[in-house]
């Protein structure tokens, strides 16, 4: 009789387990790209990505690089904690928003309609997840 | 709209309850409703619980209760659920699928220290949305603080004006004597409370209370014979608003939705309504409905708020005269089953003498579950006096 020893189960495993559908998504993010998802039926891209659009039903959706550029939708401080952290909603190049952590700024700086650009960070997965940063004026 | 009627209400009246089980105070608030209509638990053969019930679904309270049933719904929907549970309850009486119906919501988060407002979020990776939104930790206030910033850019909404509605509610609680904070509070205090995620105030979240509520939806006959003083159900309606794949506005709930749908069922406009009880888990929440039920237009909702328009006795619309999930009570974190609780004390000319709406015959009461700034849940009810 074998007895598997269980390897200890990294976080992205167990990501990719649950949903393997979005393993491109994360192999891109670990190379420093963020993708979208678009539909080839409506022409809309969308975010967080499905094989089946969320917009009008169609399974006929690919990836396709995201510029990584956008504007802040809208974005709160976290402030009763003792290193207050910034999220907010980017406004794609690309169309569509997506919700994130915005990194490297002074959160009293962040304004709406200020340009970021993507990063890659580990916030504590153990994989890096795309956030952003003000983009260079 | 419906015949079966809203025959029963109660609140229980403990904000902290760490001597009493979950299960326990669901059990003291549906014998505390069917008191007030007159009925007791064996009369009970339908039973409607959300995921605030321990156990799966409604098996372990119906265990728990002693209930004998031939109907029950565990329809989740957060905060929103008991308002939603209303317009169910009175379908499936209508149906013939039951005669008394039974809802009910308890927790204590206050007890168990759960104040979710401000802690991570947590969610198993099944969930498809969670490995996109976790890893960035948006607690509920955030969410909504984000809901509030993008709107006062785009219509110039202010702090002071969101300060209103938490004035309007502590005006109210301080009549309550069973409301956590009874005590009143100006613009500039909430202005002065320290800042939770901006442009959110301490001042501007719920409270965090033990307890609970229920409700019994009966058929009227059922009503009559009992001489329970009874509430008619004119309009109810559902919505589920999420990211549209990106493309939400996030200055717009699921009120607009549901909203329009009571109000079409119910045949009458925002303008007949003469007390509203309005989900309030954070002022800005407030705002957003009043805007999206059509009591006022987009953007204006600052301006509809300020100056005291939301106090009984002062403004145009009485809004959450117990002192609502602000000040007086947000049972189990889920905040629809007070406010349905108020609009029929209203109808029945039980509020608090101080805040009753003279002659009120029409209410509205709106819940919602979930997370504006992501994907929630909202409910819409219309309630009319008998008689």
């Amino acid at each position: 009789m074998t007895v598997n020893t269980p390897s200890p189960q990294q976080p992205l495993d167990e990501l990719l387990a649950a949903a393997p559908e979005t393993a491109a998504y994360w192999q891109a993010a670990a190379e420093g790209r963020l993708l979208l998802r678009r539909c080839e039926a409506c022409g809309r891209s969308h975010h967080y990505p499905r094989p089946i659009c969320p917009h009008c039903g169609s399974d006929r959706t690919a990836w396709r690089a995201a510029s990584g550029q956008g504007t802040i939708h809208t974005f709160s401080v976290m402030r009763r904690i003792d290193e207050p952290y910034a999220i907010g909603y980017v406004d794609l190049a690309e169309g569509c928003r997506m919700l994130t952590q915005f990194v490297d700024a002074e959160p009293d700086a962040l304004r709406i309609g200020a340009p970021v650009q993507v990063a890659f960070r580990d916030l504590g997965q153990g994989y890096p997840v795309p956030v952003f940063h003000p983009a260079a004026a | 709209m419906p015949s079966a009627v809203i025959a029963g209400v109660y609140e229980h009246p403990l904000r902290k309850a760490p001597d009493r089980s979950t299960a326990l105070l669901h059990a003291e608030c549906a014998r505390g409703a069917l008191a007030d209509a007159g009925l007791s638990l064996a009369d009970v053969d339908g039973y409607f619980c959300a995921g605030d019930a321990p156990g799966f679904g409604a098996l372990a309270m119906a265990e728990y209760l002693g209930l004998r049933l031939q109907h029950v719904d565990s329809t989740e929907l957060g905060g929103a659920s008991y308002v939603s549970h209303v317009a169910r309850a009175a379908a499936a009486v209508d149906a013939g699928r039951c005669n008394v119906a039974l809802v009910t919501l308890a927790g204590r988060p206050r007890s168990e220290g759960r104040s979710v407002g401000t802690s991570a979020r947590s969610a198993p990776m099944q969930v498809p949305d969670t490995a996109f939104e976790i890893p960035y930790r948006p607690n509920v206030t955030l969410l909504y603080a984000m809901c509030a910033k993008r709107h006062m850019h785009e219509y110039g909404t202010t702090s002071e004006q969101l300060a209103w509605i938490r004035v309007a509610a502590s005006q109210h609680a301080q009549h309550n004597p069973h409301a956590l904070l009874r005590e009143p509070v100006t613009v500039q205090d909430v202005l002065d409370s320290p800042l939770v995620a901006d442009p959110l105030h301490r001042l501007d979240c719920c409270v965090v209370t033990d307890g609970g509520g229920a409700i019994v939806v009966t058929r009227r006959e059922i009503a009559r014979e009992l001489r329970a003083q009874s509430v008619a159900i004119r309009g109810a309606g559902d919505a589920i608003y999420h990211l549209q794949g990106g493309a939400a506005d996030l200055t717009r709930t699921g009120a607009a939705l549901s909203g329009r749908t009571a109000f079409a069922q119910a045949g009458v406009r925002p303008a007949d309504i003469q007390y509203a009880s309005i989900y309030d888990s954070f002022t800005i929440t407030v705002l957003l409905q009043l805007e999206d039920l059509g009591f006022c237009a987009k953007g204006e909702g600052g301006r509809f708020v300020a100056d005291g328009n939301l106090i009984a006795g002062v403004g145009r619309l009485p809004f959450n005269t117990d002192g609502g999930g602000q000040c007086n009570n947000h049972p189990a974190n889920r905040g629809g089953m007070t406010k349905v609780i108020e609009a029929v004390r209203q109808l029945r000319g039980r509020a608090h003498p101080a805040v009753q709406v003279p002659d009120c015959r029409l209410a509205l009461a709106q819940g919602l579950g979930g997370w504006i700034g992501t994907r929630h849940a909202s409910s819409t009810l219309i309630l009319e006096r008998i008689g």
